[in-house]
């Protein structure tokens, strides 16, 4: 049996190594077809396409964070936007002090929002954020540290399910609010825009946009791998127990707040990665991305691509992206309506979404080839029996004729 | 009313325990003292106090009053669920409880006795030890051809044996067991009994049950609870024979 798991890690697992071969390529064809082809081949990606299929990359890191704490653990967060937005700002912030003077107001220390409301010295926690080290640090610890307090306390007080799930959502949407306000220091209303440049590379460029892309493919790819030896492990199995049942893991000898605590900050951090990269390649972070919505977006991918599989929440997140671009494009209006008939139609006839679709079908098809295979099978030994007792009655006959 | 006799060793010692919920006492002034290597079976009519007596041994409630001990001294409303569980003290649930989306084995490795901790579980890797252990209980429980399925898919007496076993692989000192024969069939009982008598050559074990032909084939010390009190103590044929034990059981 350990053995079994392990070749489970290694060998089962045919649609996520496929789906890490599909990334690792991507990472490396993707900015080929960008930077090498000339525009007029047929296979060669504009920057637009390169800036938006990165995007969906950033989403569906979210999904997959969203997927470890809801799918494995049955954390039904409302608030992961949060943690994405979190890592959004952390990465802003470095953006914003790397414009330096090239700001309309031409100022060398402060951002032009900060010009603007007449501040003469840049705020304490804006300290650092011009070395790059220290803004990738904070991209990790900005989520991971409001994670941790706010998930130690609701789980030590042991809130669970529908609760749950409101105080995260309010959560989200304080912070909305909180950054609304321009006293905050972060922009307010406009949030962080007008970046130029990344690390001494231009946001414009081609090529800029085209290692962003790469690094969001090997960061997703990268978050996959770490989730999938947490939940292979036997800590996975604890989520699952936690999930499936929380007392009887109590009374097994968990300490199960302890074990929510670490997939929510771990979760959390991913998230903040998701967002940190989101930024630079989109060009700006407001409050907007503390809407609720944006979280219970996030939800929906992972439930339509099919909760605690991991890769069922990178399908799903690309697959409603693709269809929201598709949809916003031809019926805008109608957008929010067909997200809400998504996550009832999921719900209701698809609980385990479209990979849960695909295994059910697959094992109907199965079932289908057995029940044939069967049928043969005893038509076989119908006849074969038949036969023998026509050969018993034969010999009968002739016992019973020399009996006779 | 405390026993005069009170026994140097114990394993569990309840003393006065009283718990009351909006005003009901669902536990009254309940005092019971189990000594090491005793299996004792639990009697009494429904709302008697068995599950909250358990409750608040096992930390899931704290008594308004009285004392509980674990072996001597441990005072185990100073503690919680997993804290107790980690003492020493496991417990099977009335309605089986099982980790229904993992296998069977992997329900008895989650139950391994062994360190609790995030990391430790996160780089966890069985011994050949654990395995062995394992593969007893398995053994001893009669899923070792259903290893790989599903709990979920198993029948109700199965998920009842495996809960049991889970309880096994902790190696607690004392096991607490509710209702472990509820819809098992006559030869899944007999089978139990057998295996708790086994049990109780290395355990203490604490067994609520209503099923009488059980508590029989148990063979052991019968205490009778009522309205959150121990209204009567001793072998089964004397508990059947008090006049009160008939009034509470047969007067209503």
């Amino acid at each position: 049996m350990p053995k079994s798991l392990l070749v489970r890690f290694l060998v089962k697992d045919k649609v996520g190594n496929a789906m890490l071969l599909a990334l690792l390529l991507s990472a490396i064809l993707v900015p080929i077809m960008s930077l090498a082809l000339s525009p007029e081949n047929p296979v060669h990606l504009s920057s637009y396409w390169v800036t938006l299929l990165g995007k969906y990359l950033c989403y569906a890191l979210l999904a997959i964070a969203v997927d470890l704490v809801w799918g494995y653990c049955g954390i039904l967060s409302l608030g992961h936007g949060a943690f994405f937005a979190l890592g959004g700002y952390a990465m802003g912030m470095y953006l914003m002090r790397q414009i330096g003077d090239r700001g309309v107001y031409a100022n060398p220390e402060l951002p032009d929002f900060m010009v603007f409301l007449d501040w003469s010295e840049i705020p304490w926690y804006w300290m650092g954020f011009d070395m790059f080290p220290f803004a990738m640090l904070m991209v990790f610890l900005a989520p991971g540290i409001l994670a941790f307090i706010f998930g130690y306390l609701a789980f030590r007080s042991r809130v669970t399910g529908v609760y749950l799930s409101i105080i995260t959502q309010a959560l989200t949407y304080a912070l909305m609010l909180a950054f609304f306000r321009n006293d905050m220091g972060f922009g307010g209303n406009n949030g962080l825009t007008d970046f130029k440049d990344i690390l001494g590379f231009s946001l414009q460029a081609d090529t800029t946009r085209a290692v962003l892309f790469a690094l969001s493919a090997l960061a997703l790819a990268g978050a996959y791998v770490l989730c999938r030896w947490i939940v292979n492990s036997k800590l996975g199995r604890v989520l699952i127990a936690v999930r499936d049942s929380e007392s009887r893991t109590r009374f097994i000898g968990y300490r199960v707040e302890r074990f929510k605590l670490f997939v929510f900050v771990v979760s959390a951090m991913l998230a903040g990665v998701a967002g940190a990269l989101y930024v630079p390649q989109v060009g700006i972070i407001n409050p907007g991305e503390f809407a609720p919505l944006n979280s219970i977006e996030s939800i929906v991918w992972v439930a339509v691509g099919g909760r605690g599989t991991l890769f069922g929440a990178v399908f799903g997140a690309l697959l409603v992206n693709f269809g929201k671009s598709w949809f916003t494009g031809a019926f805008p209006e109608l957008w929010l309506f067909f997200l809400g008939a998504l996550f009832v139609i999921t719900t209701l006839w698809l609980p385990k979404g479209v990979v849960g679709l695909y295994g059910s079908i697959k094992a109907k098809l199965q079932e289908r080839a057995a029940t044939k295979k069967n049928a043969e099978l005893a038509q076989l030994k119908a006849s074969e029996e038949a036969a023998t007792a026509a050969k018993t009655d034969s010999a009968d006959s002739a016992e019973g004729a020399v009996n006779a | 009313m405390r026993s005069v006799h009170i026994p140097q060793d114990t394993i569990l010692y309840v003393d006065g325990v009283t718990k009351s919920f909006d005003g009901f006492k669902a536990l009254n002034s309940l005092s019971l003292i189990l000594e090491p290597g005793q299996m004792r079976a639990i009697i009494g009519p429904n709302g008697a106090g068995k599950t909250t007596m358990m409750d608040v041994i096992t930390g899931k409630l704290r008594p308004d009053e009285g004392t509980v001990f674990f072996n001597n001294d441990i005072d185990l409303t100073q503690h919680d669920e997993a804290e107790i569980a980690n003492i020493g003290i496991g417990r099977k649930f009335q309605k089986p409880s099982v980790i229904e989306n993992l296998s069977v084995f992997e329900n008895l490795e989650l139950a391994l006795a062994g360190r609790r901790g995030v990391f430790e579980s996160l780089i966890h890797k069985l011994s050949s030890n654990d395995n062995q252990q394992i593969n007893d209980t398995l053994a001893l429980i009669r899923l070792a051809d259903k290893q790989d399925w599903l709990a979920g898919s198993l029948s109700h007496g199965q998920k009842q044996w495996l809960e049991i076993g889970m309880l096994i692989m902790q190696e607690p000192q004392l096991l607490l067991i509710d209702e472990p024969a509820a819809g098992m069939t006559d030869e899944e009982t007999a089978l139990t009994a057998e295996l708790f008598k086994e049990l109780a050559k290395k355990h203490s074990l604490v067994v609520v049950e209503h099923d009488m032909d059980f508590v029989k084939a148990l063979d052991c010390p019968v205490t009778v609870l009522h309205e959150g009190s121990v209204l009567a103590q001793g072998t089964l044929e004397q508990v059947q024979q008090n006049q009160q034990v008939i009034e509470v059981y047969l007067g209503r």
